[in-house]
């Protein structure tokens, strides 16, 4: 099979597992900004929203996110470790010209968004990390009937500093994948040319760069006392 | 010649007798090496002085010395070719460096570029990528108008671009993960751009780049240093067109 076994087959495969978790990223950003009182209801109502659509999409788009995830972290590492071996013996002089920290350590920095993406679910999906919390033990009234407290658990978590404080960490090294991660997706999918290439290098530096301060506000918002409970 | 200021410099230069050999640093000085020696013209001086005091010249790789051929074949300072833009250490001078100066002289180091002795290394991988598939098949008869097959300009200049490569492996010396993608790059595209080699384009792109994971060359992520190595300008444009034809051979 051409696309798992080949170089530029595994190289497709990276670009679109990685920019569908870029979209999902943005998605994921919009939804939350709810939090800042732009939907009725804010953030509780958008959970509602989710929750309460057809069981099969939930559950298909679940295992879809699931499945890219896997097969980024699989070929990751796998072309990570042949990668090593193309250069066994590094020279005495480092120079690098065009090369970058970020695209130098996509390894370290997606792997530390993989455990980050454990504690996210375990904090706000399966609701272990303050139990207490836990949005859904916590109904509140929304329109006439009751729903989880899901402002509530977010307010709670980013009031702690360790917990916010891994929250902007992690932006920090989401900023720095996706900032090789976005431009790479265009360059493997053969979708630049000499003019574009350069451009889009800056492009995807800009989304990253919005995607990063568009979710640290939500935590320093928090933390600063500005967004309320 | 009498009135040039002359430099003294100190070369940290790789030596290994052969394959299997460890190899290691060793430390020569370079005396008398005016701004108008070239960088091989000036190891030139110190193999001289070698051969007079008895050891082993130091061994490298170098043909036409005009940067056409692709021969020399060295990292100065960590850069391949030393790092000037689109020069092969052929042509680089050195009035780029001054009097003093400390230079770190290595060979390509790739894991598919085994070190044959010093500061040459076996290139072959790359002629075996070319014979996988960078070449047409088209039976043409006898001589042709030339002009029979039209191709416009912009077409033709495409072509000459990627066709620029003269195959040094700086590309490859440059890579973090020691991947031929640019090389590779340019020599699928070079056909797939011109109507003669469009029937082919499939096999091809398909067939070079499974030997170039055979012959050992790691994988492209992007770095975009092979580009900058390159000392004939070669874009990564090139990396992105046979992405474009590796999907259209994957559909195919």
């Amino acid at each position: 099979m051409q696309l798992t076994s080949s170089s530029i087959g595994r190289k497709i495969l990276m670009a679109i597992t990685g920019q569908a978790m870029v979209l999902f990223a943005v998605v994921h950003l919009l939804g939350n900004s709810s939090i800042f009182g732009w939907l009725n209801g804010g953030i509780n109502a958008y959970a509602e929203h989710l929750h309460s659509l057809p069981l099969p999409i939930i559950v298909g788009f679940r295992l879809a996110l699931l499945a890219m995830v896997c097969v980024h972290i699989w070929f990751g590492i796998q072309l990570t470790i042949e990668n090593r071996g193309g250069r066994p013996q590094q020279y005495a002089v480092k120079s690098t010209q065009k090369a970058t920290f970020a695209s130098e350590n996509m390894i370290w920095t997606g792997s530390l968004l993989g455990l980050f993406l454990l504690y996210h679910l375990a904090h706000f999906t399966l609701q272990v990390i303050n139990p207490e919390t836990a949005a859904l033990k916590n109904l509140v009234p929304l329109h006439n009937e009751m729903v989880p407290n899901v402002l509530g658990m977010v307010v709670t978590g980013f009031k702690n500093f360790f917990v916010s404080f891994i929250y902007v960490g992690a932006m920090v090294t989401l900023f720095l994948h996706l900032s090789h991660g976005i431009q790479s997706f265009f360059q493997t999918m053969g979708w630049s040319c000499d003019k574009s290439q350069p451009l889009l290098v800056k492009f995807g530096t800009l989304v990253a760069l919005g995607l990063f301060l568009g979710y640290v506000t939500i935590p320093l918002t928090i933390f600063a006392g500005i967004l309320k409970g | 010649m009498s009135d040039h200021k002359t430099m003294t410099l100190t070369l940290i230069v790789w030596r290994q007798k052969n394959a299997s050999d460890a190899g290691k640093f060793e430390t020569y000085t370079a005396k008398n090496i005016t701004e108008h020696h070239s960088f091989l013209e000036m190891l030139d001086c110190v193999n001289e002085d070698l051969i007079h005091t008895g050891k082993d010249p130091i061994v490298f790789d170098h043909d036409c010395r005009e940067g056409i051929c692709g021969m020399c074949s060295q990292v100065v300072n960590g850069a391949p070719h030393g790092g000037q833009e689109r020069t092969t250490v052929c042509q680089l001078h050195m009035r780029k460096f001054k009097d003093g100066d400390t230079i770190y002289i290595e060979p390509w180091r790739a894991r598919a570029f085994p070190i044959i002795r010093d500061l040459i290394v076996d290139r072959s991988a790359l002629d075996k990528i070319i014979q996988a598939g960078g070449y047409t098949s088209c039976h043409t008869g006898g001589v042709a108008d030339g002009n029979a097959i039209l191709i416009p300009k912009p077409v033709a200049d495409e072509a000459m671009d990627a066709a620029e490569c003269v195959g040094c492996g700086a590309c490859v010396a440059g890579c973090p993960n020691g991947s031929a993608m640019l090389f590779t790059g340019a020599k699928v595209s070079q056909l797939a751009i011109l109507p003669q080699g469009k029937g082919e384009a499939a096999a091809r792109v398909r067939n070079m780049t499974n030997t170039m994971t055979e012959c050992g060359f790691g994988n492209c992520t992007n770095h975009y240093e092979c580009m900058a190595a390159c000392p004939k300008g070669i874009n990564v444009k090139f990396i992105a067109r046979m992405n474009r034809e590796f999907m259209k051979a994957l559909i195919a």
